[in-house]
């Protein structure tokens, strides 16, 4: 079958053939997965989940369009080097729990208060959430870096 | 019924290791490249499955987030294998250039 395609052309057009159906169902399943990204990263306290399961499932959804489209729609898409991302993960990780040398507290003390919305009612808020955050974005920003060298030429 | 459930989740999850090894003697030594794909693809479905018998036996709510993690990570890999041996490229560079 792959030689009657070759004798065809199939190599030529190959190339300016587009995945119709792969990339309308990316376009969906992108949402989808990095919505589920940051329900994890949210629920990371008491429940599964955290900074690095969603840093890597972040990084997965935008791999899945990296597969369907290409390295060029994805960089007009987030037009900031990988490095950066992993420069400000890190930076968050080490400033929040060294904060707490400020109150007179152990290194990693977290606080935590509770704030009254007026829609959403009561909801806790948490300083361990910006130290995860610095986890999500450095789990982000290594695994889209490790895959856009794998893949080859330096953008 | 209680020991009516847990014998048969230890059965399912009995007969689903077996069809496990099954998948993996054909994931490596599986003819052609397709075979292996299937296999390795049929291989995440059955972990989901076999997670969510553990939290059914576990009474458990929070493995299902496994569940659905496996599910997406399984779903991504059959999609770059697929377009591996569609294309012979997973990443381009540029998708409307010639060369």
């Amino acid at each position: 079958m792959k030689s009657t395609l070759k004798k065809a052309g199939y190599s030529r057009v190959q190339k300016q053939m587009h995945d119709v159906f792969l990339q309308f169902t990316s376009k969906v399943v992108f949402f989808i997965i990095i919505m589920f990204a940051f329900n994890l990263f949210f629920a990371g306290h008491y429940t599964p989940g955290g900074g690095f399961v969603g840093g890597l499932l972040a990084a997965s959804a935008l791999i899945l369009l990296l597969i369907a489209y290409d390295r060029k729609t994805l960089f007009k898409m987030i037009p900031i080097d990988y490095r950066l991302i992993i420069t400000t993960g890190l930076f968050l990780s080490l400033a929040v729990p060294t904060l707490s040398f400020l109150f007179g507290t152990p290194f990693l003390t977290h606080q935590h208060t509770y704030l009254q919305l007026p829609v959403l009612g009561e909801i806790p808020l948490h300083s361990a959430l910006l130290f995860d955050l610095g986890v999500f974005l450095t789990v982000a920003g290594t695994t889209l870096l490790m895959i856009a060298l794998i893949e080859g030429e330096e953008s | 019924m209680n020991t009516f459930l847990d014998v048969v989740i230890i059965f399912s999850l009995i007969v689903l290791s077996f069809s496990m090894l099954g998948m993996v003697y054909r994931m490596i030594s599986g003819p052609t490249l397709h075979d292996k794909i299937v296999a390795l693809d049929t291989l995440g479905i059955m972990l989901m499955a076999m997670i969510a018998l553990v939290a059914i036996s576990l009474n458990s709510a929070y493995l299902l987030v496994v569940v659905l993690l496996v599910g997406i990570l399984a779903f991504i890999a059959t999609i770059a294998l697929a377009k591996y041996l569609e294309k012979g490229v997973i990443i381009e560079n540029d998708r409307d250039s010639d060369d």
